[in-house]
C-alpha cells in the first residue's frame, strides 16, 4: 500500500522510542538547538516577568504563545526539506497575494495596515520572513552556484517585490529584515565580492532614495540617534532612558525586579522592543553576556546544521535562517544601546509578542528538519 | 531540471558555502562584539554617570511645610491661629470634563462662576495628579451638601488642611494683617528652600513684617516617584534601596503683640460706620496698645481665598477698607501740633509765657489783604500761650509764626518724629511731610513754586498747607509730649516665643533720644495747657474731659479737606459729607504718670473735640480701668 505523503511525513522512521534520545530523534528534534532555544525562552520569561510589572497574566499569555510556537516548530520539523522545497513557490505566491490583500483590505493598527483578519488576525509579513529566503534558496537550488548576474537580477525582483509591499504598509523594520534574509541567501550562495562591494557602494545613493521614501517619524528616529539630547522628552526619550537603564545596571545589575528605570516607568516599551534594557539594568553586563552567549550558541548550531546539510536549498535556507536571527539580535541590541536608529524590531524570543515568536520557532523547525532528514548515505 | 544547465559540482559548491559561512560567523562575532563593546562602555566606564542619572530620575524631594506661628495679644489671647478646615480639591486626571464639572459645582454654589476660567487654566497647567484647590474652607453646610452629591463629581473631594484663622475678624485686619496664597512676586522675593511646600505667606501687617519668624523652616521628605512624578507606595520604595534621611519641619515662632484685644474692640466699635484710625501707644516704651483703621475687612477672606467678585468689591469700595489708615493715611495734623510749636516758640524766643495777642477772628500779613481766619469767627479776644493751646486760638499762632519761621517749625516738629517714618514694625508706613524752605526747593520743579512764601508759614503754624502726618506719627508725637521729650520707637510686637522650648524673647524698648527742650518750665506750661484742653474751664474738649475719674491732657485738631473761599460762609450741611473737615484728636493720660497716648482721626468727622475726642477717651478709660463694663 502506498502511503500518502502526509502519512510518510508523520510516521516515525524508527520505532525504537525507548530512550529519551530516541524519542527526540524520532520527533526530528535537534537536541542542542532545542536546548539553546528553551534556555533563551526561559531566561526571556524571567526578564519579562519583571519588565511587565510582575504581571502573572502577561507571563501566562506569553507562555501560551511560546507553547503554540513550540508546537509549530515541532510540526515544521516533521516536514522533510524536499517537501518544503516543492511547496516553496506556492507559499511565496500565497504570501504575495496576502500582502496585496493587506494593502487593500487589511486592518489598520498603530497607523499602519499590517493585519489581515480571517477569523484570526495575523500579519502576512511574518510568513514572508520565511517565504522569501525559501524562495531565494529554491531558485538557486537547481541553478549554478555562484549565481550568474542574470539570475541575480531575477532574485533581486523576488526579494524586492515583498520588501516593497511590506515597506508600503508601512513597516520599514520588517521590510529591511526580509530583504536582509534574501540577500543573506545570495551572499551564502557565493555571490562574488566584487558585486557585494559594488552594491555596497550603490547603497549610498540607495540610502538617499530610502530616505525620501521614509515617513517623518522614521526620519525622526534616524536623526534622534545622532543627537538624542536634542529632544530629550520627545523622540530622544527612549534612547536616553534605555541608556540610563543599561548604564546604571553596571556589572552585576540592580537585581531581578529591582530595576528602577523599568519599574518606575521611565523606560518606555520595556516589555516589548526595549526589554534588553531591562535585562541590562537588572542583571548587568553579566546577564547581558549570558544572553548573548546563548544567542551565539543557537546561531552557531544553526550554521553547523547549514554546513552539514546535503543539498543547496537546505544549506542556503539553514544559513539564512541562522544569520537572519543574528541580524534580529544585532538590530535590537544595537538599537537599545543607541548604536542604530530605533526600528521596531523585538528582541527575538524575549520580547513580549506572539506572531514573531511563531515565525522564529517555525524557522528553527526548518533547521531541525534539515538536520534530522539528512540522507545519511553519501551521494 | 533542464539538461542544458551545467552539472552542479557539489564538492566545490560545499567548499564555497563553508567559506562563506566561516566569513558570516566572523562577521557575526564582529557585530556582537560591537554590541558588547558598547555595553562595556555603558555599564563599566560610564556606569557611575548613568547610576547617578537613574537615581536622579526616581528620587524626588518633597518639602514638608512648617506650621505657622500663632499671634497673641498682650494678655495672651489668640489673634491668629491655624485651624483644620476642609478644602475642596479637584484632581485633573480623574475628571473627564473639567469645564463641565466646574460648571456643575458652580450650579450648586460651591464655587463662583467667575472663577471657572481660572480653575480650568490651573487644572490644565500643573501635573495632572496634583490636586487643584477650588475652595480653601468649606462650611459645615457645604460639606453636608457636597457629601450627598459626591458621586456626581468623580475626581472632586474635600481634604483636611490647616488654614490660617483670625478669630476676631476685622478687628486686627490692618495691624496683624493677613496671609494670602503665594503669588509670583512672593515666590521671587522669598527663599525658595524655606518656602518649598508653603502655600501662603504674610501679605500685610505683622503677618508680613514678622513673616521671617512666623513662617518656620520647611522639612524635607524623600519620595520615590515614577516617570510621571507620581509617588510610589512605600513597599516598592523599600525594594529600591535606602534614601537620604528626611528632615522634619521646624514650626514658626509665636508672636506676642503689645496690642490689647479689649482696646482694639473699643476703638473698632467707636469707629463703626466711619472712616478713620485710632493708634494708642504706651509712652514709656513705645508699645502700640491699639491700632485700628476703619472701615476694616475680614482677613479670613484672604487666608481662605475669595472669589474674584468678593475681591473686586473690596478693591473698588470707595471707603477703601484695605487701606491701613493708621500708618499709611497721612492727614494735615491741624491744631494737634500746636503744643509742639508752642515749645518751639518758647525755646527759640519767638514768644514767651506772658505775651498776649488779641484775637479778632482773623489775621492779616502786612501789606496783604488776605485774611487768615480763626476757626472761631468772632475771635477769642486776648489770649496768652496757655489760652491759645487750651482754646485752640489760631490767630495767636499766626502772629508768632513769622518770628518762629518755617525752618524752626521744621526743626522742632522733626524732633518729635513728624516728617519721617517712625520705624514701626509694620511695613508700608508713609513718612508724611514737615515742610521747610529746603523741602520746597527739592520737591517742586517750577522756580516760582520753589520759593517759600510767608503765607505758607502762617498756615503751617496751625498744621495746614503742605504738612501731613499719619495717625501713628501723631500718637508717637503726643507720647513724646507726655514724657517731656523722651521718644521710643513704636512697635506692635512685644515678644517672640520659641514654640518648642516655650522661651520668650522680649522686644526691648528702643529709646530714640530726647527732643532736647531743656526748660522744664516750658514743659510745665504747655502740658498744663493741654490738660486744660480737657479739664480746664474753657478747654476746647472739656465736654469730654470734665468729670473723668483721672487727669488727662489732649489737643484737638481739624484738618481742612477743601479750602474755603474768602468770606464764604462755612455751611456744613451744604458740604458733601466727603468734603467735611477731618476730625483729629491727640491725648494722653494719666496726666501725672502717662500710661497711654492716643491719636484719633475721623475722616470728614468735622470736629476734633466732639467727634474724635470721645473715641480717645473711651480707649483711655478702658486701658486705665475706668470703662463702663469695669465699673458696673
Amino acid at each position: 500500500m502506498r502511503l500518502s505523503e502526509t502519512q510518510r511525513i508523520f510516521s516515525p522512521k524508527n520505532s525504537s522510542i525507548t530512550s529519551f534520545s530516541g524519542l527526540v530523534r524520532s520527533l526530528n528534534i535537534d537536541g542542542p538547538l532545542l536546548g539553546g532555544l528553551l534556555l533563551i525562552c526561559a531566561f526571556g520569561l524571567f526578564v519579562l516577568y519583571s519588565a511587565a510589572g510582575e504581571s502573572p497574566r502577561l507571563i501566562v499569555n506569553q507562555a501560551v504563545r511560546l507553547g503554540v510556537a513550540l508546537v509549530a516548530m515541532l510540526i515544521v520539523a516533521q516536514l522533510p526539506p524536499d517537501f518544503l522545497r516543492r511547496w516553496t513557490p506556492w507559499a511565496y505566491a500565497a504570501g504575495l497575494v496576502l500582502l496585496i490583500l493587506v494593502l487593500t483590505k487589511g486592518d489598520v493598527g498603530q497607523g499602519a495596515r499590517r493585519w489581515l483578519n480571517v477569523g484570526v488576525r495575523f500579519q502576512p509579513s511574518e510568513a514572508m520572513k520565511l517565504a522569501v529566503p525559501m524562495m531565494t534558496a529554491w531558485f538557486l537550488h537547481d541553478r549554478q552556484i555562484p549565481p550568474r548576474p542574470g539570475h541575480l537580477a531575477i532574485i533581486a525582483v523576488l526579494i524586492a517585490v515583498p520588501t516593497y509591499l511590506i515597506a508600503k504598509q508601512p513597516d520599514l523594520g520588517t521590510a529591511l529584515l526580509i530583504a536582509a534574509s534574501g540577500i543573506i541567501v545570495i551572499i551564502l550562495a557565493g555571490m562574488s565580492f566584487k558585486i557585494i562591494f559594488g552594491l555596497a557602494v550603490l547603497a549610498v545613493p540607495g540610502a538617499l532614495v530610502v530616505w525620501n521614501f521614509m515617513l517623518d517619524y522614521q526620519k525622526q528616529r534616524v536623526l534622534t540617534l545622532f543627537n538624542p539630547d536634542s529632544d530629550p522628552l520627545g523622540a530622544g526619550y527612549n534612547i536616553i532612558q534605555s541608556k540610563i537603564a543599561i548604564g546604571s545596571g553596571g556589572l552585576f545589575g540592580k537585581g531581578w525586579t529591582n530595576g528602577s528605570q523599568a519599574h518606575l516607568e521611565f523606560l518606555p516599551e520595556r516589555h516589548t522592543d526595549f526589554i534588553f534594557a531591562v535585562l541590562g539594568e537588572e542583571f548587568g553586563l553579566l546577564g547581558v553576556i549570558v544572553l548573548l552567549v546563548l544567542y551565539m550558541f543557537v546561531i552557531g548550531r544553526g550554521l553547523y546544521i547549514a554546513v552539514q546539510a546535503h543539498d543547496t536549498y537546505s544549506r542556503l535556507l539553514a544559513g539564512s535562517i541562522s544569520l537572519t536571527f543574528l541580524v534580529y539580535v544585532f538590530v535590537n541590541t544595537a538599537m537599545v544601546t543607541g548604536l542604530v536608529p530605533v526600528v521596531g524590531v523585538p528582541l527575538p524570543l524575549v520580547s513580549f509578542g506572539g506572531t514573531s515568536m511563531v515565525t522564529l520557532l517555525a524557522g528553527f523547525g526548518i533547521l531541525m528538519s534539515i538536520h534530522s532528514h539528512r540522507k545519511l548515505l553519501p551521494h | 531540471m533542464s539538461l542544458l544547465s551545467p552539472i552542479k559540482d557539489h564538492h566545490s559548491e560545499r567548499r564555497l558555502f563553508i567559506g562563506r559561512v566561516i566569513l558570516a560567523a566572523v562577521f557575526s562575532f564582529v557585530l556582537l562584539g560591537v554590541v558588547v563593546a558598547r555595553l562595556v562602555q555603558l555599564q563599566v566606564f560610564d556606569h557611575e554617570l548613568f547610576a547617578e542619572k537613574s537615581q536622579g530620575n526616581r528620587v524626588r524631594i518633597e518639602a514638608v511645610p512648617p506650621i505657622r506661628g500663632l499671634v497673641f495679644d498682650r494678655k495672651g489671647r489668640v489673634i491668629a491661629e491655624n485651624l483644620p478646615a476642609y478644602q475642596l480639591e479637584l484632581i485633573p486626571e480623574q475628571v473627564d470634563d473639567i469645564e463641565d464639572t466646574l460648571n456643575r459645582l458652580a450650579a450648586i454654589r460651591l464655587i463662583d462662576a467667575d472663577d471657572i476660567p481660572r480653575f480650568t487654566a490651573l487644572s490644565q497647567s500643573g501635573q495632572q495628579f496634583k490636586p487643584v484647590t477650588l475652595k480653601f474652607r468649606l462650611s459645615d453646610e457645604e460639606i453636608a451638601n457636597f457629601a450627598i452629591q459626591r458621586p456626581r463629581f468623580p475626581g472632586v473631594d474635600f481634604q483636611p488642611r490647616l488654614v490660617r484663622h483670625y478669630p476676631h475678624g476685622g478687628l486686627f485686619a490692618h495691624a496683624v494683617g493677613y496671609v494670602g496664597a503665594l503669588n509670583t512676586s512672593d515666590v521671587q522675593r522669598l527663599d525658595s528652600a524655606r518656602y518649598a511646600g508653603t502655600s501662603h505667606t504674610g501679605k500685610t501687617g505683622v503677618e508680613r513684617s514678622f513673616e521671617d519668624k512666623l513662617h518656620g523652616d520647611a522639612g524635607f521628605r524623600h519620595l520615590i516617584t515614577n516617570a510621571r512624578g507620581r509617588q510610589v507606595p512605600a513597599n516598592t520604595s523599600e525594594l529600591l534601596g535606602s534614601l537620604p534621611t528626611d528632615e522634619t519641619a521646624s514650626p514658626g515662632a509665636n508672636v506676642y503683640l503689645s496690642l490689647d484685644l479689649d482696646l482694639q474692640k473699643i476703638a473698632f466699635n467707636a469707629l463703626e460706620g466711619r472712616r478713620g484710625a485710632v493708634v494708642a501707644i504706651d509712652p514709656q516704651n513705645g508699645e502700640v496698645l491699639a491700632m485700628v483703621s476703619a472701615p476694616a475687612f475680614d482677613p479670613n477672606l484672604f487666608a481662605v481665598g475669595m472669589s474674584t467678585t468678593q475681591y473686586d468689591e473690596l478693591q473698588n469700595n470707595p471707603d477703601r477698607p484695605l487701606f491701613n489708615r493708621a500708618v499709611r493715611g497721612t492727614y494735615p495734623p491741624g491744631s494737634t501740633i500746636k503744643p509742639m510749636l508752642a515749645l518751639a516758640a518758647l525755646e527759640t524766643g519767638a514768644t514767651n509765657l506772658t505775651r498776649k495777642s488779641v484775637c479778632i477772628g482773623y489775621f492779616q500779613l502786612e501789606g496783604n489783604e488776605h485774611r487768615y481766619r480763626d476757626w472761631k469767627r468772632e475771635g477769642h479776644g486776648p489770649v496768652d500761650l496757655h489760652d491759645a493751646i487750651s482754646q485752640s486760638c489760631d490767630v495767636y499762632f499766626y502772629e508768632i509764626s513769622g518770628d518762629l519761621g518755617i525752618d524752626n517749625m521744621h526743626d522742632y516738629l522733626t524732633r518729635f518724629g513728624l516728617g519721617s517714618a517712625t520705624g514701626v514694625d509694620v511695613l508700608g508706613e508713609r513718612p508724611g511731610i514737615v515742610p521747610s524752605r529746603e523741602w520746597k526747593r527739592n520737591n517742586f520743579s517750577d522756580r516760582d513754586n520753589q520759593r517759600w512764601y510767608h503765607g505758607e508759614t502762617v498756615i503751617a503754624s496751625i498744621g495746614q498747607g503742605f504738612m501731613l502726618a499719619s495717625p501713628l506719627q501723631l500718637a508717637s508725637a503726643v507720647a513724646t509730649l507726655s514724657t517731656r521729650g523722651d521718644r521710643y520707637r513704636p512697635h506692635l510686637v512685644a515678644a517672640i516665643e520659641d514654640p518648642l522650648s516655650g522661651q520668650r524673647e522680649l522686644v526691648e524698648p528702643e529709646w530714640l533720644g530726647n527732643v532736647a527742650i531743656g526748660n522744664e518750665f516750658y514743659w510745665d506750661n504747655v502740658l498744663e495747657a493741654m490738660h486744660d484742653v480737657m479739664q480746664g474751664p474753657r478747654g476746647s474738649a472739656r465736654a469730654v474731659g470734665t468729670g473723668a475719674p483721672y487727669e488727662m491732657a489732649g489737643k484737638s485738631g481739624t484738618a481742612q479737606v477743601v479750602s474755603i473761599a474768602q468770606d464764604a460762609e462755612y455751611d456744613e450741611d451744604e458740604l458733601e459729607e466727603r468734603q467735611r473737615d477731618h476730625a483729629l484728636f491727640v491725648s494722653f493720660a494719666p496726666f501725672d504718670d502717662p500710661k497711654i497716648a492716643v491719636a484719633v482721626i475721623v475722616e470728614n468727622g468735622s470736629s476734633g473735640s466732639s467727634v474724635a475726642a470721645p473715641i480717645a477717651k473711651a480707649v483711655m478709660d478702658q486701658y486705665l480701668g475706668y470703662d463702663d463694663d469695669a465699673t458696673e
